[in-house]
């Protein structure tokens, strides 16, 4: 049984139709990526994901669990968490107290404040600066960490390189092996292609709502992942 | 001499203030409603513990006040999740509305059920008894408790605020309601405790004035003007500016009353608190900006 | 008139043809009746109507700044109050026309909002509700103690009386009841014209959303503040006229928060945002008053109620509901492009959906 599966799911905003018909399965251990250029649908899958947005059509199931309708705190519960795009850290809160909301469902697992000031050093000497304080670099360590902090077995990361510098987002990559290791599969939605194909096991490659291309990025041309990605 | 009466009076009815003004604070803090039906809530714990006096024999009712508590903490739980918690992410126009309609339905069916008139709680001789400090001057042994109970009340909200897991959650929630969600935090459970918490807090207060005066229906249009005023003059965001708001109305009501007699003791307060809306509209203490 | 993607222009309508001629007509008919009326003798029915204008005028005030502006008033009975008090000053102590002056009451009401908004647009939302509760108290308060107004218990307005005597009961209070239709109507047609107006676009603007429309270019402040101006001139003449009929003010009442009461449950039931609203409202209130005030503290029970029921369950009130199933409206306040009958609009940006007029 997959992680997480997702079949035949249609997500409108209003009238308006963001996914068509989508199929998809995470299995437990995969970096999975989800690419595409500005508006082809990524954001509004991780949005149907953590519960933000509930499928008109369709199923998603998460562990042999049927989620579609259920609200966000109880899929965290689960064991699904989200680190939103814009990072939303808690500007009123300091990093620690953002670190600790993200345990407020209090799962148990690997993932402390002391293990994720070990996976993000850069985070130590800020403990107890207050969410506004910090840098973009700093900011995108915080979000994955508070996510992490809810010891989830899914963790959706929704364009964490965005206003970052590529010696900080390679930082950030190369932390996804101990998540890994932690037990966490990861869903990774990003624009730009370069980066997160050099640490993905598997890649969707989403145009205008639809998937337009699956596979295992070895496997792939570089040309087949433009044609899919600006539909040529 | 008879100035320093007045100004300690004046301070400690600012602690019954900066208490019930606390509650509301607490509840738009954490969700942005500004609860038009705040005084009468303030009001109804008096009803509360006068049915349970009422009810079992002669008791004083102070023992009556953490039985009050208890059940305004679950009254307020009820209420936002009943009702209120449809209102919070609507605007402002819809709670004002609404909290209104609210606030007409409490003053009216508690003149309904019990009247118009002054009720009052009996508790005996501590209503009367003071501590004399010097011959001329004395201090009511009530109105120091209501003040040490703000201070205590206040300095346990800012822990709870900032050291457990609710008040955390309190913050995220107020900060970013969308993440907050998103992190696990129940929403309608958090701002139901919020104004679980708020009605708590000011059914303390409620309780002690019902004994120390009396008490009627009409009297929470004024609860709720003075809180306000409060809130605005120690500045939006800040418990203990809150604090400081209350003392500021209690004491320029106070001297207002002393200078040109009691019917002006409001209408005092309320030109106090126009003027510092005029000069410093932040507040003494603001800590939140308004948008 | 707007220019389209191809250069050809396009006239701006305000509301449809048909609806216009069955406007006027209408209204023109409602109107010859309600002038009439006194006329067969000055009755019972005179004095609700006068009391129901000035409810109309009232909430269409009221309407004019929450659903229009995003203003929530709990104060516009501060309003009243100086209308009425300024009724009596004019009329007894400087001697004037009394019905001449519900011109000064207006006025009075215009020069006071000035201060009042400058105080209180310093809040925002429910915090600025209470602020205008303040002021109105502040006004009760002031007026309830200076001995010369007769203090807590009012005052009558002598010449008002005086003029009831020599006209004769019914000559003079047919001459208010005049009076209050003029000034409903008159609410009425400001409301309507402002809303058509490019202030009225720039209100809906800023319904929708401050933010935007501050960034282009509406000034927020200035517009919020015509609005508050207005409506407290407009009250201000409301209680002029309740003072006229009733020949007394009592600052317990002229100044009540029960004025509020009165003012959200019409303009909530009968829907937020339109002219037609509070007309219905104020007929639902009026009737709901007639029939069951007499219970007195239920009446206030299930006011507040049906408000709060209807705010969180049925946004638009009952006007809203009528909306929404047939869309007829009495005030067309929808701007639609004329593409004229026998031409075909130009094909629309891609994103949006078909064809046909489109409406702001």
């Amino acid at each position: 049984m997959s992680l997480l599966e997702i079949e035949n799911a249609s997500v409108y905003y209003e009238h308006f139709q963001a996914l068509y018909d989508i199929n998809l399965k995470i299995e437990e251990g995969e970096i999975f990526a989800c690419i595409g250029a500005n508006g082809a649908g990524k954001s509004t899958l991780l949005k149907m994901l953590s519960g933000t947005l509930i499928p008109r059509q369709g199923r998603v199931v998460f562990d042999g669990e049927p989620i579609d309708h259920m609200p966000p705190h109880r899929r965290v519960e689960l064991g699904i968490s989200l680190v939103p795009e814009g990072r939303r850290i808690f500007p009123s809160l300091t990093v620690h107290e953002n670190l600790m909301i993200g345990a407020y469902r209090n799962r148990k697992g690997p993932w402390t404040t002391d293990a994720v000031y070990e996976l993000f050093p850069l985070l130590q000497p800020l403990t107890k600066r207050q969410g506004t304080g910090l840098s973009g670099g700093e900011q995108q360590a915080l979000a994955i960490g508070r996510a992490l902090m809810a010891n989830p077995r899914l963790i959706l990361l929704d364009e964490i390189s965005l206003g970052l510098a590529p010696v900080v987002i390679k930082r950030i990559y190369e932390a996804f092996p101990t998540m890994l290791e932690n037990g966490c599969t990861i869903l990774v939605v990003e624009q730009d292609v370069q980066h997160v194909l050099t640490v993905a096991t598997h890649v969707a490659c989403f145009l205008e709502g639809r998937i337009a291309l699956q596979g295992v990025p070895s496997e792939l041309t570089g040309d087949q992942i433009t044609a899919a990605y600006f539909g040529v | 001499m008879d100035w320093v009466n007045t100004i300690v009076s004046g301070i400690l009815l600012g602690g019954l203030y900066s208490l019930f003004a606390v509650g509301l604070s607490l509840v738009f803090g954490t969700m942005r409603l500004v609860n038009l039906a705040h005084g009468d809530l303030t009001v109804l714990p008096a009803y509360v513990a006068l049915l349970m006096v009422g009810s079992a024999g002669r008791f004083n009712p102070l023992y009556a006040i953490p039985l009050t508590m208890v059940v305004m903490f679950g009254f307020g739980y009820l209420l936002q999740r009943g009702l209120l918690n449809r209102v919070v992410l609507k605007g402002d126009i819809i709670g004002v509305i609404v909290t209104f309609g609210l606030s007409m339905v409490i003053m009216n069916a508690l003149q309904q059920g019990f009247t118009a008139n002054s009720q009052g709680l009996d508790a005996g001789k501590i209503e009367n008894l003071s501590i004399t400090v010097t011959d001329q001057f004395a201090i009511g042994w009530l109105p120091l408790l209501i003040f040490l109970l703000a201070i205590v009340v206040i300095t346990a909200l800012q822990l709870y605020m900032g050291h457990t897991k609710m008040g955390r959650a309190f913050r995220a929630v107020s900060d970013d309601t969308d993440a907050a969600r998103l992190m696990g935090i129940n929403t309608k459970h958090v701002w139901a405790v919020a104004m679980a918490v708020a009605l708590l807090v000011v059914s303390i207060g409620g309780v002690i004035m019902g004994i120390r005066t009396t008490f009627s229906p009409l009297l929470g249009t004024d609860r709720l003007i003075f809180a306000f005023e409060a809130v605005i003059i120690g500045g939006m965001g800040s418990l203990w500016g809150t604090f400081v708001g209350g003392i500021v109305l209690g004491v320029a009501q106070l001297i207002g009353a002393k200078v040109f007699g009691s019917p002006f003791q409001h209408l005092v307060g309320h030109l106090v608190f126009i003027a510092i809306l005029a000069f410093r509209p932040q507040g003494f203490l603001a800590k939140t900006v308004t948008k | 008139m707007v220019t389209s993607a191809d250069g050809q222009e396009y006239p701006v309508q305000v509301g449809g043809r048909t609806t216009k001629s069955i406007v006027m007509g209408v209204g023109a008919v409602a109107l010859i009746v309600l002038f009439l009326f006194p006329l067969f003798g000055v009755t019972d029915w005179t004095r609700r109507l006068v009391e129901f204008f000035c409810y109309l005028a009232a909430a269409q005030m009221w309407n004019l700044l929450l659903g229009y502006a995003g203003l929530m008033s709990a104060g516009q009975q501060a309003y009243i109050g100086l209308g009425a008090y300024t009724v009596w000053f004019f009329a007894d102590i400087v001697h004037i026309n009394p019905l001449l002056c519900v011109l000064f009451a207006a006025i009075t009401g215009a020069i006071i909002a000035f201060p009042a908004a400058a105080l209180v647009f310093r809040l925002r939302g429910g915090y600025l509700a209470i602020g205008t509760w303040v002021i109105a108290e502040i006004f009760r308060l002031i007026f309830s103690s200076i001995s010369q107004t007769g203090g807590g218990a009012g005052t009558t307005i002598g010449a008002a009386a005086q003029m009831a005597q020599t006209k004769g009961v019914d000559g003079w209070y047919s001459q208010v009841y005049w009076l209050a239709l003029a000034v409903a109507v008159l609410t009425i047609a400001v409301c309507y014209l402002l809303l058509r107006s490019r202030t009225g676009l720039a209100l809906k603007a800023i319904r929708d959303d401050d933010l935007s429309a501050e960034s282009s270019g509406v000034n927020l402040w200035r517009t919020k503040l015509y609005t508050y101006i207005i409506a407290g001139a407009g009250c201000a003449m409301a209680g002029a006229l309740i003072a006229l009929y009733s020949l007394q003010v009592r600052p317990g009442s002229a100044f009540s928060i029960n004025w509020t009461a009165y003012l959200i449950f019409i303009t909530v039931i009968g829907g937020i945002g339109t002219i037609e609203g509070p007309f219905i409202g104020t007929v639902i209130f009026y009737a709901l008053r007639e029939t069951t005030s007499k219970y007195g503290t239920w009446y206030f029970i299930v006011l507040g109620l049906l408000a709060a029921v209807i705010a969180i369950w049925s946004r638009g009130g009952i006007y809203g509901w009528i909306l929404k199933k047939t869309g007829f409206t009495l005030f067309p306040l929808q701007r639609r492009v004329g593409f004229g009958r026998s031409e075909k609009p130009p094909s629309p940006p891609a994103s949006e959906g078909g064809g046909g007029a489109a409406t702001v």
